[in-house]
């Protein structure tokens, strides 16, 4: 038998940068309604994101980018495609004191890290490394802890979402296996 | 072994589970009913059959589609993808599917009865708290969700901790569930009550509609379900199931008292449904000009809401200058307005009326907002560009405050308008 080798610790080698919000950022400045994706095209729904709010964000997101946001964050419609299209252009993680719950639902199911805490303090622009797998953040000033996600959400974003995870497990998560 | 009290968001979801749950716990349930509009139902449709592979939905009984949220469809896109939705419906040969004109999907569900006390009910729609107006646990989701309780007839679910809402005294004339909607959401804020449940007590004399008002909004500070204690003429003929109720000693985070008799007409000025004050503080000084007045939405498009409207406009005309938009917000509301006249004194003051459904609410189309517009509305949500251009200003309040400003072409209480000239 051999033995699996250790999960990599992941400090990722590239940097993201970080895209200040500020509190109740509502699901309609992250993805107005007329961008619905029946009504538009994905390569359209690519461009949506901040499109009013932050008109430069969807042009210079980069893979692995976060964003770190007030409370409150995704209020607002049920909209999926507010967070798919975040998905989309590849955000890394969404940090946030709070966040509206079905915005904070919908990004689990499609396998957004999320994590409520409080980084306001960090400064839009600031290059960090998010470190998923240790639940840290590590800043040019320090490393900040962030809270550590339950196992049944570390398995959702494994899995690259919930339908991925419902196909592989026959369940829902969060409950003993049957 | 006697249990702990509960509230009534964990009576709901013990049912739904099969054992007693409490607030903080992570469980799958049982969904009683699965509703779906025609924005999101090609995502859904989408998810169930190409991601999920699910040859059809887990009940057909416990399904329900309409077409409301831009119905009539306003653009080829939405007509070719309504109609995806439509041959899918027909397709499944879903008892429960509510076409273009039937209404506003949390409206047509309640009239329906297909929403009911202590059912679990999920909609692919913020609004879907709605149901709480008859005691259900109503929550909103997103397509993936809604696609997954489709095909299984299951959700999972963190339940609630709840926030009680206390009422006392009568709302005196001039005011409505509307303020009251409005000020919850003062108190509380925008978060106040993110993934819990608002529990209302004191509202037993409050019509359906009334409850309705209040719990649509409930998801406007953040709540995952606003459930209205099940009791009180407007659930007179409903069978409320013996183990629903309100408990003493269940737990509850905050209590919010809300004395009615003290209450004033509140108004939400832009951009954000907290930004709440009494009417007569948003401008104490100047005159607030308005020139679109929008009247519907399932927060307050029923028939008592524009007979309520009727009743400030009688003998009056809309200011000049100035549009009153009327959106019923389902065909039985309309039709209770053609047979009492209310529809007749709204269209001889000149409001123009638009087919039942959601209209403008979500900016896509009949009397989508111009730059520079300022609407009073009676619906949820004033975020910018909510209602169309981003360049207009939404303010919220309730139904007569609407026809007043229709009136006087400017932020108006109702109480005022009896002395100014008809
Ligand atoms: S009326 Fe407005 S808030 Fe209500 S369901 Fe329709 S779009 Fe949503």
């Amino acid at each position: 038998m051999t033995l699996t080798p250790p999960p990599p610790r992941s400090v990722p080698t590239r940097s993201a940068r970080v895209w200040r919000f500020g509190a109740d950022v509502n699901t309609d400045q992250i993805v107005p309604g007329r961008f619905a994706p029946y009504m538009t095209s994905e390569a359209e729904l690519r461009k949506a994101p901040f499109i009013e709010a932050r008109p430069e964000f969807a042009a210079q997101v980069q893979p692995g980018d976060l964003i770190v946001a007030g409370n409150n964050f995704g209020c607002g419609s049920s909209r999926e495609y507010a967070p798919q299209a975040l998905k989309l252009v590849g955000v890394g993680a969404i940090i946030a004191p709070s966040f509206a719950r079905i915005f904070f639902r919908n990004a689990l199911n499609l396998g957004i890290p999320v994590f409520e805490a409080d980084l306001t303090d960090l400064a839009d622009g600031e290059r960090v490394h998010l470190d998923l797998e240790a639940a840290r953040i590590h800043t040019a000033g320090g490393e900040r802890p962030l809270p550590p996600p339950p196992a049944w959400m570390r398995e959702v974003w494994r899995a690259g979402g919930i339908v991925p995870y419902y196909r592989a497990h026959g369940r829902f998560p969060g409950v003993p296996g049957r | 072994m006697t249990l702990p009290p509960q509230t009534l968001a964990e009576q709901i979801l013990s049912h739904a589970c099969g054992r007693p749950v409490y607030a903080g716990e992570v469980v799958t349930c049982a969904v009683d009913l699965a509703m779906v509009h025609d924005s999101i139902a090609p995502a859904v449709i989408r998810i169930l059959t190409e991601e999920l592979g699910a040859s059809g939905v887990w009940d057909r009984e416990r399904v329900a589609v309409a077409i409301d949220h831009v119905a009539p469809a306003a653009t080829i896109q939405t007509a070719t993808a309504q109609d995806g939705v439509r041959r899918w419906a027909l397709e499944q040969e879903l008892p429960h599917f509510f076409e273009t004109g039937r209404g506003i999907c949390h409206q047509v569900l309640l009239e329906e009865r297909l929403a009911r006390p202590g059912l679990l009910v999920v909609g692919s729609d913020s609004h879907s708290t709605a149901y709480g107006a008859v005691g259900a646990f109503g929550t909103g989701m997103g397509a993936t969700d809604i696609a997954l309780a489709l095909a299984t007839g299951q959700t999972w679910l963190r339940v609630p901790s709840t926030v009680l809402v206390r009422a006392r005294g009568e709302l005196r004339p001039g005011v409505s569930a509307k303020d009251v909607a409005l000020f919850i959401a003062r108190e509380l804020r925008a978060d106040g009550a993110t993934y819990e449940a608002l529990e209302y007590h004191g509202f037993d004399a409050f019509s359906l509609g009334e409850r309705t008002t209040l719990t649509s909004m409930a998801v406007e500070v953040g709540a995952k379900a606003g459930i209205v204690a099940p009791t009180g003429a407007a659930l007179a003929d409903d069978e409320v199931p013996e183990w629903l109720g309100v408990q003493p000693g269940a737990t509850y985070r905050r209590v919010l008292d809300v004395d009615l008799t003290a209450l004033e007409p509140q108004v939400a000025a832009p951009n954000f449904v907290d930004n709440v004050t009494d009417l007569g503080e948003v401008a104490p000084s100047e005159r607030v000009p308005v020139n679109v007045v929008y009247l519907g939405t399932c927060t307050n498009g029923r028939h008592e809401d524009m007979a309520a409207a009727a009743r400030i406009l009688r003998g009056r005309r809309v200011a000049r200058g100035v549009r009153l938009i009327v959106v019923p917000a389902s065909s039985q509301a309309l039709q209770q307005a053609a047979e009492d006249g209310t529809l007749s004194t709204l269209l001889a003051a000149g409001a123009a009326i638009g087919t039942p459904g959601c209209g403008a609410c979500i900016g896509r189309h009949m009397g989508v907002l111009a730059p520079g517009d300022v609407c009073v509305f009676t619906g949820n949500r004033n975020f910018r560009g909510r209602m169309g251009s981003p360049d207009a200003r939404i303010y919220l309040a309730s139904p007569e405050v609407a026809a007043a400003t229709a009136v006087t072409g400017y932020l108006t209480d109702p109480r005022t308008l009896a002395s100014l000239p008809a």
